[in-house]
């Protein structure tokens, strides 16, 4: 039915021994996206590369990799995209440890996840139900449809470029997280000096390259940084918030709330050995 | 988790800068600094240029304390005018009447703080002047990082003072415009339009569009809000500036351009290079 | 080959197999048991394909219609499931659900509210009243993350990227561990468990044309069938009506429900809504019979019958493939989908926000501006491993199933939204289940026997004298499944279809993989193919024996529901060779009459 043509491709071959571009030629088609040629690769040349994905839609955030230099989802990246005849040079994201080929250890991700409390919402009311406004719950929304890519996290100079930048900074996915829970109307937590000091949020920047490879499209800087950042502030540096305090003319929206609690440690368990 | 202890033993591993990050020991080999093949480093490169230029521009202007009022108009940078200014240029005073250099000092501070601490200008000048990074995906030339943890950019916190400072600062422009319409020179009354007039009252919509796209700005009108819904006027702010804020860049740049444009074009009527056309 | 001292060893009282939505709530059950609880998950944490869930979850909440109770929605799900549902999970379910709903909420779901600050509900096919808690239309993400982020801060132990590849028993008969491979490194670990609770999804990979990812290989279903336990109602093969056609490479991936829900219609090629000619008497009561009336009900519900776009999946997907056959499909063999040309490009971007960025990136259609090319595609199995309707126990001490692996919920077809609350209702009874009856236990049986075995079984497609490629089996498997075992079956090809498999698996048995053992997924695929194999061969077989078409399996030597039929299961069980599956009839657990009689005013 479609036109097929044939594509060449380098990809990124190897494991933490070392590795290098390999150069490949694949049958592709009309309306392909390049996990389809990798896929292809994989049944006819190299059923070995190690390439992770699930559901083949941008709705699962597993194929995250680097296409031309550029993170993205190989999903999500259709080959009409790039010019006709231009090779197409595919590595594994290169801010992880590389595992095999395509495929990083993510692991970091989730060391911070857990560092991170939870939401805690008091007691429902009366009925059993919670009432929570449609404007007050739409901005933690726009977080919440973050797939967990990890693209944000990749393309970070932070830690991409400063592996000893690691421990102490939990990254723009998790930046999303402390704004999604901070702006939640029910939560019963101040996480504003989490987030400065155990998150790292003053290590960004805000170059915006999170926002820039973000294939959910959610505004990480403008919507949830920045405000985070400006909720730091008026705890710590606003003058007018401090005049308010003392004349005690002051904004009660963080009354009910107590500091989080300290982080714990990630419960993911990880081979011990290699084979 | 074991991992991340033994890769912070191991960072030191290689040499120059890509070797504390994507050059590491644990990433996947590849030596490149980026693969990016399009045309990343055209942003940046822009950038310096223009904003180098407008740092020249604006630094002898700044100093050369002449040529800046011409009746009616008064240029941006030195406006208001609270030193030893010319004769009528100080619409507010001259508190600062003792001060030994040119007047625009004194006030340029806020608009300049204002400006260093703008999160776009912050993103657009730590790209192209500090490279870190200089695009994404492509690796920062330098071996360590504290981004704004540390002093002097812990200092980038302060945004919100000069926001505050700058809001009179941008009322004074207004007010500027408005005058801009008084009588031209040597008239004693009437309404006067010139060129000059219109300029001044682009620069001030574009300085307002700045102002109000603020980061900072729609924290405060409604931002730091955790209830909108208990909050229908503010909420009703916080979505019209969130309008306003996602076009903050362009504000940041067009603001910029027609503030160096009004006091050139200033400039040259002081100067007595250009006549300025009038309407009426 | 490799020594089995060096195979991790790891103690649980629970292991969950699987860590979609059924597998996190069974999980976070157990460890607020007191069980000490692992979750194993092929992928990494909360990529499961639950995130692929759109339209909502299914509970009678009453937010937007206080006349909705538990038994009205247990009465739709029946008459969804063709009165083939276990009533006693149907009833559980109804009840449950929501319960379960609230509970994410407390968690940190972000539903979308109502004017009152209520979870929002939304209208879905086969439910009488909007019913289904919604975010938009990412449902599945929000459930799954939000589980996610609860057993992350219970801090119970997650193996990612790790695959359970057998099921240990003790003399007794009874569960003693669970055998699985890193696929991080290809290194082996082992769990003694006395309880397994398998929640690893569906069966949809063996298909060609289907929404389902690459994990939904079967891997529960087999491993119970290995383990002594039976399959029931395998042949309900759920095809969505709305998949994606073109182009190619997406063909297959879902367009949800919600786009009928909100308005959108169903045309063929003659711009004819062509649903109207297709309500089935069973339905008629309650379905429009004039298009006036059906655009009426969006707004006005009480006093207008609703569209026949939102009849039962399995009525609309038949429905669909007969106007293809039939001549009337669009251009690249689908029909059209069209909201477009009836709702605002406003409220189609705020309603389905992924569905437009989905067409938008993945075929360049602006679905606000034109309608959208969709066929049936393979989604759901209804069948899975016979369980006890209150604990999820199967016919296995220790074993419980749950999800979509689990049967017998869902009858002969699943309502669109009862999924995620199944996930969910019996997760936690499963979860509880299993971590009582652990702690009941006063000894732990040895697993150390039964090593040496499972390691040579995972290792075997590394023998050098092999020469299949499993990547080519899995695609011939595709084809004959999609081809004779599809939307519409006939005993011929469905004969064809077992000599089919009985080929494809001689073939497995002969399996080469290229490279070494660290995350190589040819290797993976090769332990998977004969969990796909198995499966397979029981939808198949049992698609066979059941002489009418009922909900998810149609037959068009046999087109009409037989009541003969209706009263009985099919249950699938290991032959004794161990290479196939037998089968047998089971008569259907009798409904109470108290509940019967939500059957009879209608």
């Amino acid at each position: 039915m479609a036109e097929t043509t044939q594509l060449k491709m380098r990809v990124w071959r190897g494991d933490d021994q070392g590795g290098g571009l390999e150069d490949y030629t694949v049958e592709v088609s009309e309306g392909e996206v390049v996990l389809d040629a990798i896929h292809r690769l994989q049944a006819t040349q190299a059923g070995d590369l190690a390439v992770r994905w699930n559901c083949k839609a941008g709705k699962c955030g597993s194929c995250s990799a680097e296409i031309n230099g550029r993170p993205r989802l190989l999903c999500m990246t259709r080959l009409s995209d790039f010019e006709p005849g231009e090779t197409i040079t595919v590595t594994p994201v290169r801010t992880f440890p590389i595992i095999r080929d395509l495929v990083t250890d993510v692991s970091y991700n989730f060391e911070k996840a857990a560092e991170l409390p939870g939401v805690a919402l008091p007691p429902r009311d009366a009925d059993g139900k919670r009432r929570m406004a449609q404007i007050d719950v739409e901005r933690g929304q726009e977080f919440r449809k973050c797939i967990e890519c990890f693209l944000c996290q990749n393309v970070c100079h932070v830690i991409r470029d400063h592996e000893d930048n690691k421990p102490a900074f939990a990254g723009p996915r998790f930046f999303l997280r402390y704004a999604e829970l901070d702006m939640h109307p029910l939560d019963t937590h101040d996480r504003r000096e989490l987030a400065q000091q155990a998150a790292g949020l003053g290590m960004c920047n805000i170059t915006k390259c999170c926002t820039e490879v973000c294939p959910e499209g959610i505004k990480i800087t403008d919507n949830a940084i920045i405000p985070m950042k400006e909720r730091v502030v008026d705890k710590k540096y606003d003058p007018l918030v401090w005049l308010g305090e003392k004349i005690g003319i002051r904004n009660k929206d963080n009354d009910d709330r107590e500091a989080a609690p300290k982080r714990q440690k990630s419960s993911v368990k990880r081979p011990r050995a290699r084979a | 988790m074991a991992s991340t202890e033994a890769r912070e033993s191991t960072v030191q591993a290689g040499d120059g800068p890509l070797a504390a990050g994507v050059g590491g020991p644990t990433r996947a080999s590849i030596g490149e600094r980026t693969l990016r093949q399009d045309r990343w480093w055209a942003y940046p490169l822009t950038t310096f240029v223009v904003f180098l230029s407008f740092v020249v521009y604006s630094t002898i202007r700044a100093f050369m304390d002449k040529d800046y009022f011409v009746e009616p108009y008064l240029s941006p940078f030195y406006s208001p005018c609270l030193g030893d200014c010319v004769e009528g240029s100080s619409d507010f005073g001259q508190p600062f009447g003792w001060f030994p250099l040119s007047a625009a000092l004194i006030i340029l501070i806020f608009p300049l703080g204002f400006r260093l601490t703008c999160y776009y200008y912050r993103k657009a000048y730590y790209r192209s002047f500090w490279l870190s990074p200089p695009a994404c995906g492509v690796a920062e030339p330098h071996s360590s990082y504290s981004g704004e943890t540390r002093f002097p950019l812990i200092l980038q916190n302060v945004h919100r003072w000069f926001w505050y400072a700058t809001l009179v600062v941008a009322l004074v422009l207004t007010w500027d415009a408005v005058l801009a319409f008084g009588p031209a020179e040597g008239e004693s009354d009437g309404i006067h339009m010139g060129l000059g007039t219109v300029l001044m009252w682009i620069n001030v919509a574009f300085i307002w569009l700045y102002q109000l796209s603020c980061h900072s700005c729609r924290h405060i009108v409604g931002g730091r809000l955790r209830h909108f819904s208990k909050h229908p006027v503010r909420y009703k702010l916080w979505t019209w500036v969130s309008v306003l804020n996602k076009r903050h860049a362009n504000y940041a740049w067009l603001s910029l351009f027609s503030v160096a444009l009004v006091d050139l074009y200033i400039f040259l009527l002081a100067s007595n290079t250009f006549d300025d056309p009038r309407f009426f | 080959m490799a020594e089995t001292s060096e195979i991790e060893k790891h103690q649980y009282d629970v292991v969950v197999i699987g860590a979609g939505g059924s597998g996190l709530r069974a999980a976070i059950a157990a460890h607020e048991a007191g069980a000490k609880t692992a979750i194993v998950t092929k992928s990494l944490l909360g990529k499961a394909h639950t995130v692929m869930a759109e339209g909502g979850i299914a509970a009678a909440m009453g937010n937007r219609w206080p006349e909705d109770n538990w038994e009205v929605h247990f009465r739709d799900t029946m008459r969804g499931g063709k009165m083939l549902n276990n009533w006693r999970m149907a009833q559980l379910h109804a009840q449950e659900a929501p319960e379960r709903v609230q509970e994410l909420e407390d968690w940190g779901a972000l539903f979308d509210r109502t004017d009152d600050g209520l979870i929002s509900q939304r209208d879905f096919g086969g439910h009488r009243y909007a019913r289904l808690a919604h975010v938009g239309d990412r449902t599945g993400l929000e459930m799954i993350r939000t589980l996610q982020q609860r057993a992350v801060a219970l801090g119970i132990d997650v193996f990612m990227e790790c695959t359970v590849t057998d099921l240990f028993k003790d003399d007794s008969g009874a569960i003693s561990g669970a055998f699985a491979y890193w696929r991080e490194t290809g290194t082996f670990l082992a769990f003694e468990a006395p309880s397994v609770v398998l929640a690893t999804g569906g069966i949809g990979k063996s298909f060609k044309v289907t929404s389902n990812s690459w994990e939904y290989t079967g891997d529960g279903h087999a491993l119970a069938l290995r383990a002594g336990a039976a399959l029931i109602n395998m042949e309900f093969v759920q095809f969505h009506p709305t998949g994606m056609v073109w182009p190619p490479s997406v063909k297959g991936l879902l367009v949800t429900e919600s786009v009928r829900g909100d308005g959108g219609v169903l045309k063929n090629s003659e711009g004819k809504r062509f649903m109207f000619d297709y309500i089935p008497e069973f339905f008629k009561a309650e379905t429009a019979d004039t298009e006036e009336e059906a655009d009426r009900w969006y707004d006005d519900k009480k006093n207008n019958r609703r569209p026949p776009e939102l009849l039962p999946r399995d009525e609309v997907a038949r429905a669909i493939n007969s106007e293809i056959k039939a001549g009337r499909g669009s251009p690249h063999g689908g029909i059209y989908l069209d909201i477009a040309s009836r709702r605002s490009a406003e409220f189609i971007h705020k309603r389905l926000p992924s569905m437009h960025h989905q067409f938008k990136e993945l075929a360049d259609v602006d679905i606000t501006k034109e309608p959208m090319e969709i066929g049936p595609t393979c989604h759901y199995v209804m069948g899975g491993v016979e369980v006890d309707p209150d604990t999820e126990l199967s016919g296995i001490k220790g074993l419980y199933a749950v999800g979509e692996c689990s049967g017998g919920m869902h009858g002969s077809n699943r309502l669109g939204g009862n999924s995620l609350s199944d996930l969910i209702v019996f997760g936690k009874r499963a979860g509880e289940a299993a971590a009582a009856y652990s702690s009941g236990l006063e000894a732990r049986a040895s697993i150390d026997g039964e090593l040496e075995r499972a390691q040579a079984e995972a290792l075997a497609p590394f023998d050098p004298k092999g020469d299949e490629n499993a990547y080519t089996i899995q695609a011939d498997l595709q084809q004959a499944m999609n081809d004779l075992v599809g939307i519409i079956r006939t005993a011929e090809e469905l004969e064809q279809s077992l000599k089919e498999i009985e080929r494809l698996k001689e073939r497995a048995s002969r399996l080469k993989v290229e490279g070494g053992r660290a995350y190589n997924p040819g290797w993976h695929l090769s332990i998977d193919i004969h969990n796909m194999l198995l499966v397979s061969e029981c939808i198949a077989k049992a698609a066979l024996a059941r002489q009418e078409s009922r909900g998810g399996h149609t037959r068009d030597d046999f087109p009409g529901p037989d009541p003969e039929w209706g009263a009985k299961n099919l249950v699938l069980t290991l032959n004794s060779a161990g290479d196939g599956v037998d089968l047998a009839e089971k008569p259907l657990p009798v409904m109470p009459d108290e509940l019967k009689a939500f059957f009879e005013d209608k």
